[in-house]
């Protein structure tokens, strides 16, 4: 194995180190290893890696820099709020706080470059300097020239540095239309199955055996693995279930070497987590919580999403039945609807087959104020005085993303809105206010 | 300021040391427009302390209401957060991914009265658990480093005011005169320095004490709060990254977020993906519902004797259903509470009795003549004197100081009212309250209203809530009365004691009469098989005889409970229009709330366009006053969606021409007129300018004459 990863500047004995902390990663180990060549050695210009959440891209460039003692920046670009702060962290891990603080007030590029070889010129790089962006699919956000320069940056500072950009989506959603320089692309696959196995069963408890954690792991991939393959989520599962797993083996009931018993016991559990403390449905803490508590109140904590009512002022209800009944039914029908006498519509006529497809799958269109208005006061069984309070509730609700508003000219004069509730949450809704919203629905005639 | 010189010249005044000093504060507006001046200086007194006492009130008890779910949000803030005091000893502790610690605390759709909830919530925390505690809101936070910039302002700047240079960071106007090593990013990284700084400094700041009382953790770490106080209206993306950079510090702060959510905590998950979600650990608090929040301020503002202002049954439908229909805000509710209060004793000359008993009957003594007038000319009062003997009608009338004492007694009558009724409208609330169908109302509120309104043992409803009663088991029955027997005792007044006497006299001899009861059976006779036609026959058989039947004793007991509380509800919940003197505590214009509480600003706009436009049809010319815009407004009523400019224009030139051979009005320049009306109609939202047709514009509202 330690063979993947060899190169004559290092020595073998550092290189088995490394190798032994990335485990299943050394193909790309070594290949990065390669392009990376010898300290001294010029490094390709920028390298792009991509590949899934947890796939071990930030761990393996890490571990590279950091145990052959290389000199790096890393950036997280979620963090940098402006190119400021990307700057600064760049001149602050690679030339220390001096070159950091020559940056003037909001900098632009150049005064980075510029910087940047006044300071390399000081000390020119006898090792190669690696700048590790990580979340890469974020500096698209940033400045234009940003992306660009970044690629060829040993170029424009002619020093011996490259770039490692990170990111989760492919190199082509990147490339920007004026052309750039194309970095070299290197992909993080997956792990599989009996990679997750083999690199979860490292971590063994201390008071047990590495058998034991290793076919509780088994257990745990058979149960997780078809809905989730991110490590940090599977170890995350895996330490707050596994107090569950060893109660038999504490209270003496059940050997270690009996797996079957102790999947008889773990199994419903681990399903049960997979609905609840993985979706977050219950946080981590409420669910060790409820393993201490026994069965009996299991049924005491419930989840996020089991609380979905809302209660809403009387009108407040109306007007988001009636943004409902707008945003899903054609406009020509709201005669049919609300007009008391509206005249013989034959129904031949009026369901036209062939445009008949659900609303409901289309989404929500948006309406103009008036016609919420109209609606509301046909629907509502008193009479209401058209009051400020009526308007306030409109906007209220949009701030309480009830409604969306859409659209941006003539947001004064005429507004348009879209409905943004669920056909559940309006049933409910409209049943607490005795309407039936269903016989108002075109979709549903 | 005028002199007597008659000649014309400069003239030095000076300024009067009394005027200068004094400013308009809230007094001299309310007596300004006062009706009847000569005591309002007193009744804003009056008014004032009053409202001082409501206001300490409802403090209290917003403070018991949030109590619990304040405390249990304290416990959680307050507990060690897992991932960052546990050692790295601690397998599970290292294993397990480190998730922020978060509050979700769904406090329902009445937005403004959060404000007071977090409030308290930051004091409580700033006391108690930690000093760094930052709340931001959604409209201040529109980018990500807008929001990272106020939680860095909030959490350091309250703390340490000097280095205000790091909210410049994007302001590239100021000008960088700072030396740059000094300048502060708006960085989590800075965040993480600051506390590192700050923990360390506290601890060495006083390390004997902090060695004797910290001996087992060895460094206390307070948590860093965050409050997001309206989730939804942030942006996803800010609040998404957010999170992101905060789980990259959360080995080195121990931070924690409280979302405050208005409508359900699935909009966590609606907002943030799992990826996200993923780093919280999130927990939820549900705090009261705000109609739960009302019904107990309703109970301890309005229905009890402790405060004489009291509001009339309009006024507390208007009110309550502005509260229902139209927010849910407890806030506003007192607000309205607030303004019916003051316009009471704005409006109300007689509210200098409306007071603590000593001191109305001490005001009642220094009722003016006019005062005393209006005493006469109150309708309760009017309807009082006609009762009396015709010696007593004219003395009342004439002898001001027959009706002070008159006044005192009515005063003291209308304080034994208050005193007696409560206590019974909550025994009948509890009575009739467990009753299907809740013939009186589900909360008292609703009963209130009713008693307030008319004679409530008038109503079909009460009727039917009393045969009910009739009806009701022996153990439903004792249980209600005993409540209200709890309820009556802590009452002081002779007659309530009364009340309670009797009540418990009848407990008693239930307890007897239950035990005395004998068991019977009516299925007795229907057990054998029989045809329809004989079923039939026995059932009416049995009917007949339970109806000649013996009353048991319990029934009889239970007629005369039922009877027993009829008669006080008779005796002690007749509506306050039948008591002399209640235009002096009870405020009755329920319009005037409506109109300030509850505007109808398009319906005025209408109005008024229409108005003056009636005025000059009905009369055949316009009068001088009607302005252009009426003309406007009405020709324009007439047009379908879409106005052509020109029609309009014309019909306007017409109207017009009429109205100056009618009456004569001087019309500078036609067509600018029409201009100008057309413009000041769009300004008021009724048309606008489209791009479908050229010299069209669009109508914004619908129907017309």
């Amino acid at each position: 194995m330690a063979a993947l990863l060899q190169h004559p500047c290092y020595e073998e004995e550092r290189l088995r180190r490394v190798a032994d902390k990335l485990p299943c990663r050394e193909v790309q180990a070594g290949t990065l290893l390669s392009v990376m060549g010898g300290p001294e050695q010029h490094s390709f210009p920028s390298i792009f890696i991509y590949g899934h959440r947890a796939s071990g891209k930030s761990h393996v460039i890490h571990m590279l820099l950091r145990e052959l003692e290389l000199p790096h920046a890393t950036v997280s670009c979620v963090e940098c709020v402006s190119v400021a702060l990307l700057f600064e962290q760049v001149l602050l891990s690679l030339f220390g706080c001096d070159a950091a603080s020559l940056l003037p007030r909001s900098p632009s590029l150049s005064d980075f470059v510029r910087i940047y070889r006044q300071q390399c010129s000081h000390s020119p790089a006898v090792q190669t300097r690696y700048i590790v962006m990580e979340k890469a699919e974020l500096l698209r956000d940033m400045d234009a020239n940003l992306l660009p320069a970044l690629l060829r940056l040993q170029e424009l500072v002619q020093d011996n540095v490259t770039v490692i950009l990170l990111s989760e989506i492919v190199w082509d959603k990147f490339r920007p239309n004026t052309g750039c320089f194309e970095p070299l692309q290197l992909h993080f696959p997956d792990y599989s199955k009996g990679e997750l196995q083999q690199i979860l069963a490292q971590d063994s408890h201390p008071s047990y055996s590495a058998e034991l954690y290793s076919s509780y792991i088994n257990i745990l991939l058979g149960v997780f693995y078809s809905v989730c393959r991110d490590l940090r989520e599977l170890r995350h599962l895996a330490a707050l279930n596994f107090s569950k797993f060893c109660e038999p083996l504490e209270e003496g009931k059940v050997k270690e070497s009996d797996t079957h018993k102790l999947w008889r016991n773990i199994e419903p559990h681990l399903k049960k987590a997979m609905q609840t403390v993985y979706l977050r449905e219950v946080s981590s803490v409420q669910w060790e919580q409820l393993q201490q508590m026994e069965e009996k109140d299991t049924g005491a904590v419930r989840g996020l999403s089991a609380h979905a009512h809302v209660e809403l002022p009387y009108y407040s209800k109306f007007l988001l039945i009636a943004a409902y009944l707008a945003s899903y039914n054609p406009a020509r029908t709201d005669k049919r609807f609300f007009v008391k006498h509206h005249g013989k519509v034959r129904k031949t006529n009026f369901l036209k087959k062939h445009e008949k497809t659900s609303n409901h799958l289309l989404g929500p269109k948006p309406f103009p104020l008036d016609r919420l208005l109209a609606i509301f006061y046909s629907v509502v069984d008193s009479r209401v005085a058209p009051t400020a309070s009526i308007f306030s509730q409109i906007s209220s609700l949009v701030t309480l993303q009830l409604l969306a508003q859409v659209g941006h000219d003539d947001q004064i004069d005429a507004p348009k809105y879209k409905c943004a509730v669920s056909l559940d949450f309006i049933r409910a809704i409209s049943r607490t206010v005795n309407f039936d919203i269903v016989k108002y629905l075109y979709d549903f005639l | 300021m005028s002199t007597s010189s008659v000649s014309k010249g400069c003239f030095v005044f000076k300024p009067s040391a009394k005027k200068k000093k004094r400013t308009l504060d809230v007094g001299d507006y309310f007596i300004d427009g006062c009706e009847g001046s000569g005591n309002s200086e007193l009744r804003f007194k009056l008014c004032q302390s009053l409202w001082d006492k409501m206001k300490t009130e409802t403090e209290v008890l917003q403070d018991e209401l949030n109590r619990k779910i304040l405390d249990r949000l304290l416990e959680f803030a307050g507990r060690p957060s897992s991932t960052f005091q546990h050692g790295a000893d601690d397998w599970a502790a290292r294993m397990r991914a480190s998730e922020i610690p978060t509050a979700a605390l769904v406090l329902g759709v009445n937005v403004p009265d959060h404000d007071m909830t977090f409030q308290s919530l930051s004091d409580l925390l700033r006391q108690s658990v930690t000093p760094h505690v930052a709340s931001v809101q959604a409209k201040e936070c529109g980018a990500l480093k807008h929001l990272m910039q106020r939680v860095l302002e909030r959490l350091m700047g309250t703390v340490v005011s000097v280095d205000e240079e790091e909210e410049g960071d994007e302001e590239a106007e100021h000008a960088s005169t700072q030396l740059h090593n000094k300048r502060v990013h708006c960085s989590l990284g800075t965040l993480c320095d600051w506390y590192k700084s700050k923990t360390k400094r506290s601890n060495n700041g006083t390390p004997n004490k902090k060695r004797s009382s910290h001996v087992r953790d060895e460094q206390p770490q307070p948590p860093v709060v965050i409050i997001f106080k309206d989730l939804e209206a942030f942006n996803p993306r800010v609040l998404q990254d957010f999170i992101l950079i905060c789980s990259r510090y959360v080995e080195h702060l121990p931070l924690m977020f409280i979302f405050g959510i208005a409508t359900s905590p699935s909009t966590i998950q609606h907002i943030l993906p799992h990826s996200v979600s993923s780093l919280l650990c999130i927990e939820l608090f549900q705090s009261l519902s705000c109609t739960q929040h009302l019904s107990t301020v309703i109970d301890k503002l309005i229905l009890t004797p402790q405060f004489p202002f009291k509001l009339s049954g309009k006024v507390l439908q208007v009110l309550v259903g502005i509260f229902l229909y139209h927010d849910f805000s407890v806030r506003n509710f007192i607000k309205g509470l607030q303004l019916s209060l003051l316009e009471h004793f704005h409006s109300q000359p007689l509210s200098v009795l409306c007071c603590r008993k000593k001191e109305a009957l001490a005001n009642v003594l220094q009722l003016s003549h006019q005062d005393l007038e209006s005493v006469r000319q109150l309708p309760s009062f009017r309807r009082y004197v006609e009762r009396q003997e015709p010696q007593e009608q004219v003395n009342l009338l004439t002898d001001d100081t027959h009706i002070k004492g008159v006044c005192q007694k009515l005063i003291k009558g209308l304080r034994k009212y208050h005193k007696n009724f409560y206590p019974i409208l909550r025994c009948l609330h509890t009575l009739t309250s467990s009753l299907p169908k809740y013939p009186l109302g589900k909360q008292i509120r609703e009963l209130y209203i009713l008693c307030l309104e008319k004679n409530v043992w008038e109503n079909e409803e009460y009727q039917s809530a009393m045969q009910l009663l009739r009806m009701l088991a022996r153990d439903e029955l004792v249980a209600s009365l005993q409540t209200c027997a709890e309820i009556l005792k802590p009452v002081k007044a002779k007659k309530m004691r009364n009340v309670l006497d009797q009540l418990e006299d009848l407990l008693v001899s239930g307890e007897t009469a239950a035990n005395g009861e004998e068991i019977t059976s009516p299925e007795k006779g229907l057990q054998k098989k029989t045809d329809l036609f004989q079923l039939q026959k026995t059932l009416l058989e049995m009917k007949e005889s339970r109806r000649s039947k013996k009353m048991s004793p319990f029934e009889i007991l239970r007629n005369e409970a039922v009877d027993f509380i009829d008669s006080l509800v008779r005796c002690y919940l007749a509506p306050p229009e039948s008591q002399p003197l209640n235009e002096v505590c009870y405020y009755s214009s329920s319009a005037v709330v409506r109109r300030h509480l509850n505007a109808t600003p398009r319906t005025s706009i209408q109005t008024a366009l229409t108005a003056a436009c009636s005025t000059c049809c009905a009369t055949g010319g316009i009068s001088n006053a009607a302005p252009d815009i009426c003309i406007v407004h009405k020709l324009h009523l007439e047009c379908g969606r879409l106005i052509n400019l020109y029609d309009w224009l014309e019909g306007g030139h017409l109207e017009i021409e009429y109205v100056q051979t009618t009456c004569a009005r001087k019309m500078p320049d036609d067509d600018n007129a029409v201009f100008i009306a057309v413009s000041e109609l769009e300004f008021l939202g009724f048309i606008k300018s489209t791009k479908q047709k050229t010299d069209h514009v669009a109508r914004l509202t619908w129907g017309g004459c």
